[in-house]
């Protein structure tokens, strides 16, 4: 049977973790490569970059981080964030990454989602999709609509609708992310990502909200998603992954147990 | 020398680098003489069975591969190239090498999904496998180890004492396949963690005998 898996998302701006992880010693590990290696001899399934480096020109930094990681980390990983071309993709896939996310750039260009799934296969696609509640509508029957710009953009389009379409042009994985929900540590939304993963067959990775190992059990069996992304609860050490694992495992879900 | 058959399809350098990792020597190649005189081939890839069977053909490496096999050299083959040495693959309507008897199928969940079930596809993540069969490549494995996955499609050998391990996913299906000098792996050992690693160099050690 399949694991459920445990992925731990960091944020790199131009080459080093936003959030770097307290050590017991209280350092500060800001290199993203170094958390990379503390996360996979820690347990994770996979883990996710997002780059936010803001300018452009500082991006080639990122490509640099993604090749040292694979040198390090045995285990599939996956970078997100300024990713607008397949040219964008190609890179980040040869530098050693296993997939590449991608989310505003397929809202305003979908062609990118087949572009892309046909250079590299699907399983390399992984269709980030930043959600707001709004109401149910005609306009928005989910009631979930599409964001973008961190939440600031309302697309018009209906998250249901639009998961539904991006599986169709080739995307191989959902990562599905509540903004009403992210940094709240108050669990994910549940609704949503259900409602999602019922109605696609690729996989749904849950995003935002998870402030204690229960909020992933909630997600995992109620919401239904594939796999649970992490961030804050781990990166400040206040939980560690073989515990949600060994949690998770005593509540009666698949996890990965040996590594 | 270990030869790591390049044949366009995807990102080969991740199972260089661990092999690297690992102490061995690699070299990412299409070229048939370097294929015949390296001590080890690996068969990797990722992608579609049809475009891979075409890039072979085209590179002239259907006939490599064979004569790799005829020589006794060891080889490992991985996802793609697991099923590229059976005989047929439904994806793509695609005639493969041939070097194992048997199938490669496409998962289908239509009846199972329809009692509640929501198994999808790609059949992406971890999952264990279920030793058939000791073999020296998988000689570290141990029982709660898992192995990462990726694929729509699955190799379904004729003959079931060439099964070494199977996995459960909806169904039960062949994981990894030996014959002879071959040992296939359906899951990426270079994206395994320690217990793919530990595959990865019991295969740089094997002598088949």
């Amino acid at each position: 049977m399949l694991s459920k898996r445990i992925i731990p998302c960091l944020d790199v701006r131009a080459g080093k973790t936003t959030k770097g992880i307290k050590f017991e010693n209280n350092v500060d590990i800001g290199d993203p490569v170094e958390m990379a290696r503390f996360y996979y001899e820690a347990g994770a399934d996979e883990i996710v970059f997002y780059d936010i480096t803001a300018s452009s020109d500082k991006r080639d930094i990122m490509i640099d981080v993604v090749r040292r990681v694979a040198e390090t980390i045995f285990i599939p990983f996956s970078v997100g964030g300024g990713i607008r071309t397949v040219e964008d993709m190609r890179k980040v896939i040869l530098a050693g990454a296993e997939k590449v996310s991608i989310n505003s750039a397929a809202v305003n260009n979908p062609e990118i989602i087949s572009r892309g799934a046909e250079a590299f296969g699907n399983q390399c696609i992984v269709l980030g999709m930043d959600v707001k509640y709004v109401g149910k509508s005609e306009k928005i029957p989910s009631g979930y609509e599409i964001v973008i710009n961190g939440g600031r953009t309302f697309m018009g389009i209906d998250a249901l609708k639009w998961a539904v379409e991006t599986e169709k042009l080739g995307a191989g994985e959902i990562c599905l992310n509540s903004i009403d929900a992210d940094g709240t540590c108050n669990g994910y939304e549940l609704n949503l990502t259900s409602l999602i993963s019922e109605n696609v067959g690729i996989p749904v990775i849950a995003s935002g909200g998870a402030g204690k190992p229960e909020h992933l059990y909630d997600v995992l069996t109620k919401g239904k998603a594939d796999a649970a992304l992490i961030a804050s609860m781990v990166h400040y050490g206040t939980y560690s992954i073989s515990g949600i694992k060994t949690y998770l495992d005593e509540s009666g879900v698949k996890v990965r147990k040996s590594w | 020398m270990i030869a790591i058959i390049d044949y366009d399809a995807g990102n080969l350098t991740s199972v260089a680098r661990a092999i690297t990792h690992l102490g061995f020597k690699c070299i990412i190649t299409n070229n048939i003489k370097d294929i015949d005189k390296a001590e080890r081939v690996i068969f990797p890839g990722v992608g579609a069975a049809g475009s891979a069977m075409e890039s072979i053909k085209r590179l002239g490496l259907d006939k490599a591969i064979k004569d790799a096999f005829s020589s006794g050299k060891p080889i490992l083959a991985i996802c793609i190239g697991t099923q590229i040495i059976m005989e047929y693959s439904e994806e793509n309507d695609t005639d493969c090498l041939g070097i194992i008897g048997g199938k490669v199928l496409f998962f289908n969940f239509d009846e199972i999904n329809k009692s509640g079930n929501n198994l999808k596809i790609p059949h992406m993540g971890w999952n264990s496998i279920n030793i058939q069969k000791n073999h020296p490549v998988l000689s570290e494995v141990k029982a709660d180890d898992e192995f990462y996955f990726v694929h729509g499609y699955y190799p379904a050998p004729d003959n079931y004492t060439h099964v070494i391990g199977t996995t459960g996913y909806g169904i039960s299906f062949a994981s990894v396949i030996g014959y002879k000098n071959i040992i296939a792996t359906q899951f990426h050992p270079e994206k395994s963690g320690r217990p793919g690693l530990s595959i990865l160099k019991n295969f740089c050690a094997w002598k088949p005998c």
